[in-house]
């Protein structure tokens, strides 16, 4: 029997989520020997157009990393997903977007403006912007138009599995892998969370939550916090309750809050989670205090939390309810 | 004229592009790099809390992300106007050595690897890591894995994470060594360095011990007379971590030595309308071009000019191989110091240098009695305003600097990346290699490309997600036009 086809591509990414999987040590052979790798630009030479001419669910599995960002992202995915039996979001850029949707925070033009216009490193003498078609003595060059916004893979075609985290851990992929090599039945797909836990991270969270309350948060340069102890009961904004647990709690056990890699719990919104989980750790002042006075005691907590948006959303914005907070050109 | 295509390949938007036009004659009349993307990192980090600045900027790029913490750390201890205590500074740094390792392991075998083990003519297809290892033996594959798994566990053990490091805090580190990991640190440096000196002893025999091979490093095609630059410890010799930042003109006199704080008097970046990416270039002699020599700006940021820059290793072993290098390649100037190496293929042998440097003092760190000391954070007093540092990545200098508000709320950002640095020699390197091929209108198509490609994979270079490439898979289209601008050929490589 022919082997089974394996795929793996890169859109908008850092390179992360290739140098996870490659943490997976020797296992990569295994992968290597149970797949026909039929296309993955980072080890082989393979060509976009060998893709095309492969019959449609050819590709028995994808794993697409990256998000959307211009027209080549947008049409390999379409290319890959009619291609693909299976086709999965590898990682947070493909998932919901990452640190690069930070940008649907901003637009081009302003950062056109920051990088090629006002920059302390710039020769002065020449303000020059990037340019989509451009004249030098030779002939005309032209550079790809970028997209405004960033998007998550689910944006632009059906996904039907998604493994979050920025990157997926190793031992996680590794798991996933081994249910697959050995033939075990999937869940059903459909946009279906493989290699993460079901539960939020807190529940993974070796550190001790005493149910204490708050007045304040402090960033993490302002203390030290007490090891062995929930950091966000230590006034840490740790993403724990909104974000997905997989990873093992890792961030938290070296004494830094959880940033949100793993991505929301299936139906949340992590921003809106994070905003009720910080409502029940806020001290709303002693038991029969006024309503007022309870109001105004958890506005000055929250006073004391920086950049909530770009902390809630720091992976997720793509799919955020924030996300639309600017001219989309789409 | 009549258009030849080699392979026909949908206009590529995400890769690498190349455009080289001929003049009447047909020799090359200029080529073009050009850098697709831009991910505006100095533009979305406004607004954000400034201590998130070492887990934000490492996802620029997941090849190098301890290198982007480190940098942003160091920029928050400017920022905050702290001095983390001598221990954290010592766990930083062996946090840095030991993905020093990793990286310019993978790198070597990776990229100098097809280039030498199976020699610039190989096809394509075999010219990857795969190749390499089916030819020198599973078992150098398995000690390269090896090395990449063990310092893996360090990078976790000591940051946090494996990719995507997250203990960096302005005045330190989130969490000391325990003292009951410290045998295994030091037992991962011992093999480190082991294998450091094997990596050494295939390159003598393999690439040195070959008149082939000898006669490509030093061909013309793949050297250019440039500036170059480092960072030095106080006594001049190379440091990865922290010290001054030191430029030698081509011939080897000390032009320039500056505190990395002061990076915006020394350097500057010229942005052209057909690339995202900018063009950095010493200030003080200004910028002439895309030329070699003393009157252009132009200067280099790779292990070579790393070791071109100082005036020695500090670590013994590494120190013997700098004497090795040096008297193999170059003499001695009037001032004493050697002359700077210009042959761009020796950066594989520097690296391997570099390697065994990184290795060992990875182990001097490991068995320092304050390793494990708790004290690893400074408490920050100071009100942030604006603070700029610098690492070495293992791509070039690299520099963050970032202004706030009083809250420590990011107003400004401005990073020059470590492959920036190289943007102008890489595109020159092109150039050069396009020409040695292409001349009377004949284009020498078998190899173009493998030259093209041995011309970049030298500098290792990492545009990351601009071009999405892992450093030495840089997936590239070559556009050939004539004079008229007409399209003759179109080739194309990992795409
Ligand atoms: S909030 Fe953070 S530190 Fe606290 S239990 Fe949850 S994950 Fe752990
Ligand atoms: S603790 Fe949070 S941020 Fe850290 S790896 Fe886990 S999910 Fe990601």
């Amino acid at each position: 029997m022919a082997k089974p086809t394996f795929a793996m591509y890169w859109a908008a990414s850092c390179g992360g989520c290739e140098i996870s999987l490659l943490n997976i040590g020797e296992q990569i052979l295994a992968v290597d020997a149970a797949f026909d790798v039929v296309f993955w630009p980072c080890v082989a030479d393979f060509k976009y157009h060998d893709v095309e001419n492969y019959p449609d669910d050819y590709i028995d599995l994808c794993l697409f990393n990256g998000g959307i960002r211009n027209s080549e992202n947008e049409e390999l995915a379409h290319l890959l997903r009619r291609k693909s039996k299976t086709l999965v979001a590898f990682g947070s850029c493909a998932y919901e977007g990452c640190v690069p949707g930070l940008a649907n925070l901003t637009t081009n033009q302003a950062t056109f403006n920051a990088v090629y216009d006002d920059c302390i490193s710039n020769d002065t003498t020449r303000y020059q912007q990037p340019q989509v078609v451009s004249q030098v003595p030779e002939g005309e060059l032209r550079i790809p138009v970028m997209y405004e916004t960033v998007r998550a893979l689910d944006q632009v075609v059906p996904v039907d599995y998604i493994i979050p985290g920025c990157p997926p851990e190793a031992h996680q992929i590794s798991a996933v892998l081994t249910a697959i090599l050995s033939g075990a039945q999937l869940p059903a797909p459909g946009g279906t969370i493989l290699g993460a836990a079901d539960v939020a991270l807190c529940e993974e969270c070796p550190l001790t939550k005493d149910v204490k309350q708050i007045t304040r948060f402090y960033r993490p340069y302002e203390i030290s916090p007490e090891p062995g102890l929930c950091l966000l009961e230590q006034g840490l904004v740790c993403m724990g309750p909104a974000t997905r647990g997989g990873c093992g709690a890792l961030c938290p056990q070296v004494g830094m809050r959880c940033e949100g890699c793993y991505g929301p719990l299936a139906g949340q919104d992590q921003g809106a989670r994070m905003l009720s989980a910080i409502a029940s750790v806020v001290s709303a002042g002693p038991p029969g205090m006024e309503e007022a006075a309870q109001a105004a005691a958890i506005e000055e907590a929250m006073a004391t939390l920086a950049d909530p948006v770009g902390t809630f959303y720091r992976f997720s914005m793509a799919h955020s309810i924030m996300g639309r907070a600017k001219t989309v050109d789409g | 004229m009549q258009r030849i295509t080699i392979d026909p390949v949908t206009r590529l938007e995400g890769h690498g592009r190349i455009e080289i036009f001929l003049n009447d004659e047909g020799d090359v009349a200029n080529a073009y790099f050009i850098v697709p993307e831009l991910r505006g990192f100095e533009q979305f980090c406004v607004g954000r809390p400034a201590e998130e600045m070492p887990r934000i900027t490492s996802r620029i790029c997941g090849v190098c992300p301890e290198a982007h913490h480190m940098a942003a750390t160091k920029t928050l201890d400017a920022l905050f106007n702290v001095e983390p205590p001598a221990a954290a500074k010592k766990l930083r740094e062996l946090f840095y050595s030991s993905f020093y390792v990793t990286d310019h392991t993978t790198h070597f075998y990776a990229l100098a690897g097809p280039d030498f083990v199976l020699g610039p003519d190989a096809p394509p297809a075999e010219r990857n890591i795969l190749g390499v290892v089916r030819k020198v033996g599973l078992e150098i594959g398995r000690a390269v894995i090896d090395a990449r798994i063990r310092n893996h566990e360090i990078i976790k053990l000591i940051g946090g994470r494996g990719v995507h490091p997250v203990a960096g805090l302005p005045g330190g580190w989130s969490k000391p060594l325990a003292p009951e990991d410290r045998a295994h640190v030091e037992e991962v440096a011992r093999k480190n360095v082991e294998f450091a000196l094997f990596s050494l002893k295939l390159f003598e025999d393999v690439v040195l011990g070959n008149p082939a091979y000898r006669e490509l490093i030093l061909a013309d095609t793949f050297t250019h007379n440039t500036y170059s630059m480092g960072t030095v410890d106080a006594n001049n010799y190379v440091n990865f971590y922290d010290g001054m930042i030191r430029v030698v003109d081509p011939e080897g006199n000390e032009f320039v030595k500056y505190h990395p704080r002061d990076y915006a008097k020394h350097i500057a970046e010229r942005s052209e309308p057909w690339t995202y990416l900018k063009f950095p270039y010493l200030k003080g002699v200004g910028w002439n071009g895309f030329v070699d020599g003393k009157q252009s700006g132009v200067y280099v940021a790779t292990p070579l000019s790393r070791l071109n820059a100082a005036d020695g290793m500090a670590t013994p072993r590494a120190q013997e191989f700098f004497e090795q290098f040096y008297t193999t390649l170059s003499t001695k100037g009037a001032n004493g110091r050697y002359k700077p190496v210009h042959y761009r293929l020796a950066t594989h042998w520097a690296r391997l240098i570099e390697l065994l440097y990184a290795a060992e003092r990875m182990l001097e760190l490991a068995t320092d009695p304050e390793i494990t000391s708790p004290h690893v954070r400074t408490p920050v007093s100071n009100l942030p305003r604006e603070g700029a540092a610098s690492v070495e990545a293992p791509r070039g200098t690299l520099t963050h600097h970032y202004w706030t508000d009083e809250n420590g709320i990011l107003t400004r950002v401005n990073l020059i990346v470590g492959t920036t640095n190289n943007y102008a020699p890489i595109a020159m390197s092109v150039k050069k290699a396009a020409q040695s091929l292409i001349s009377k209108g004949t284009v020498v198509t078998e190899g173009l490309l493998n030259r093209i490609e041995m011309g970049f994979r030298a500098y290792d270079p990492c545009f990351g997600c601009a071009t999405h490439a892992l450093p030495g898979q840089m997936p590239l289209e070559v556009v050939i036009r004539d004079a008229a601008g007409e399209e003759l050929q179109t080739l194309s490589q990992y795409c």
